[in-house]
């Protein structure tokens, strides 16, 4: 069997999961802003490392596509640290804030530039705009099977066979190839990369590819930005917080106890 | 027709509750557009349903039946549904944010060349151009957005619990027959088996104790289950929730996840353990009465909207405190 190509389309974000003291809302700018450093967002990670698992038993090549206005290869670069095998960047000032359908169409047309391809691999939703639709929507666009939500996928055949979240338990489907597949976090976290792995990928001098709009995007003119009209911080979800002291763990349980019995 | 359409969703022959609340904020939607309320119903046989849809008001529901819309194919229901909207143009298309809804949104709104807004808590009509304005909660739940896309029809997902089901009324809305032509051609994803697992229902806890990352390791849910034993004695059903982070490295399986892509609940009381408290775990267990963390780091996100905490090593305080539980009963 001919060498696997698989894509996956990993978004750069801020990290979503940063205390909250350090997100605030900027409602002037509609914005979200947050002081904490860039990741991949944790989605299109646990999709990475299902490619990863992939490679694990058939032979195949893993390119990691992001988008982004600007997209910093110190971030994406974990990705190749992780074992994938190509990393390019799509960046543009053109890509800013984008709505969903047009990230699909950019990623739609660097699918095609690219050409061959056996299986694309989205992340369920991104952190930061929670949408669900890109990788979908991709799909729809390239003409491919979709699956959502898989919790586990393997090769067989020339199909992918996935294990596909549903409301009560899972289920088991198949495609034949090319196929697209959004993974959900069941799939397990990304590998452990050590970090004389990651300095390496890191301090490497091999230049990541950088497409901009005018490179592969083919109708640039029907890109649409997102049509926010207001931001806001949500209700405020501080509560009081007593806390329960003691010199030794006991101490601390017996004050609970005490807590608990309050509460029955 | 300008109509507010509904997909509605079924669980052993009736309408389930998220359809309910879709039909509530629907007949808004429509009262403020001096539009029509319709409901589309996919299946194979699917008759009582529509009976049921038409006592809660609307002024139509459509019956899409075919033997292959038996069960859920996102292949079948999906060209179902895009030839029932060509036919019918509604101005709105709700769905509820359910694993159907979800699969088929995008792909829809993709194949009508129009937008989607997903998990919307509030949808309202702008004056100026009758456009449907969809507020979600963005960033896990750190703001909230309202957004106004172009394109017909205008498509949203809608978050369960969020708006009041609707109630039955003496409903006189037609029943309209519509013959999807579909067939196995297009099915793309072919179905090998379903597998039913036990889930936890953890939207129906009176207590939920929920551990993380913190806990280090796989075997810190036995010491949670010990805790969770004890409680049980006294303080009704008690079940084992965890965090993204838990299922992420397979010490847990997802139907325990308690947050935005797991489950939202709001029981008596919720213990974190080891959870540092992500916003989108935060949004599904806020609305808890009584918030206990335990957690070694007392700068963690989850003390802050915690009512009562503890600032130690779970493995040495939880052991401790569930003794004194089982002196007490």
């Amino acid at each position: 069997m001919k060498e696997l190509e698989i894509i996956v389309c990993a978004k750069q974000i801020p990290d979503p999961e940063a205390p909250l003291s350090d997100v605030s809302v900027d409602a002037e700018k509609k914005e979200v802003i947050v002081d904490a450093p860039q990741v991949i967002s944790p989605f299109d990670e646990n999709a990475l490392e299902a490619a990863l698992r992939i490679k694990e038993n058939v032979d195949a090549k893993i390119t990691v596509l992001s988008l982004g206005k600007k997209v910093s290869d110190t971030v994406l670069r974990k990705s190749l640290a992780a074992g994938a095998d190509k990393l390019i960047l799509l960046q543009d000032d053109d890509f800013e804030k984008l709505d969903s359908h047009s990230i699909a169409t950019v990623l739609a047309d660097a699918i095609r530039k690219i050409g061959e391809y056996d299986l694309v691999l989205a992340g369920r939703q991104a952190g930061d705009w929670d949408s669900g639709q890109v990788g979908l929507i991709l799909g729809e666009m390239l003409g491919l099977p979709c699956i959502s939500l898989a919790r586990e996928i393997k090769i067989k055949d020339g199909s992918v066979a996935v294990k596909k979240n549903i409301p009560d338990g899972y289920e088991k489907v198949r495609a034949k190839m090319p196929a697209l597949v959004t993974v959900s976090n069941e799939v397990g976290e990304l590998r452990y990369i050590s970090r004389t792995k990651m300095l390496k990928m890191l301090r490497g001098t091999s230049s990541i590819p950088s497409w901009s709009s005018e490179d592969f995007v083919s109708a640039k003119e029907e890109l649409q930005k997102m049509g926010i009209l207001e931001l806001s911080s949500p209700p405020d979800m501080r509560r009081n917080c007593e806390f329960i002291d003691g010199a030794t763990p006991e101490e601390k349980a017996d004050k609970l106890m005490a807590v608990f019995k309050a509460l029955q | 027709m300008s109509d507010v359409l509904i997909l509605g969703e079924m669980k052993e022959g009736l309408l389930d509750m998220k359809t309910l609340e879709l039909l509530q904020a629907g007949k808004k939607l429509a009262d403020d557009l001096g539009a029509g309320l319709s409901v589309v119903l996919l299946g194979d046989a699917v008759s009582a349903e529509a009976e049921q849809a038409v006592s809660s008001g609307p002024d139509r529901v459509y019956k899409l039946e075919h033997p292959l819309l038996k069960g859920f194919n996102a292949d079948l229901w999906l060209a179902s549904l895009e030839q029932a909207c060509k036919k019918i143009n509604p101005k709105i298309l709700l769905m509820s944010h359910s694993f159907i809804g979800m699969e088929l949104g995008p792909r829809l709104a993709c194949r009508l060349n129009t937008r989607i807004t997903t998990d919307c808590i509030d949808l309202s009509i702008d004056p100026e151009d009758g456009l449907l304005l969809r507020t979600k909660p963005v960033s896990g739940g750190n703001a909230i957005s309202v957004f106004k896309c172009p394109g017909e029809p205008q498509l949203a997902t809608v978050r369960g619990k969020v708006f009041e089901p609707a109630e039955a009324v003496d409903g006189k809305g037609e029943i309209v027959d519509m013959v999807p032509e579909i067939d196995e051609s297009m099915i793309r994803v072919e179905s090998i088996e379903v597998v039913r697992e036990e889930v936890v229902a953890l939207d129906k806890a009176d207590v939920v104790v929920s551990g993380g990352a913190g806990l280090g390791d796989e075997d810190g849910f036995e010491i949670l289950q010990d805790l969770s034993k004890a409680l049980n004695k006294t303080f009704g059903s008690v079940m084992i929730g965890c965090s993204r982070m838990a299922v992420d490295k397979g010490w847990i399986s997802s139907d325990h996840q308690v947050g935005l892509t797991g489950t939202m609940i709001s029981p008596n009381i919720y213990i974190a353990v080891g959870i540092s408290g992500a916003i989108q775990h935060l949004v599904g267990m806020i609305q808890s009465k009584k918030i206990i963390a335990i957690n070694t780091d007392q700068g963690c996100n989850m003390f802050k909207v915690a009512d009562y905490g503890v600032v130690e090593d779970y493995e040495r305080v939880i052991p401790a405190l569930v003794k004194k539980l089982e002196e007490l009963s």
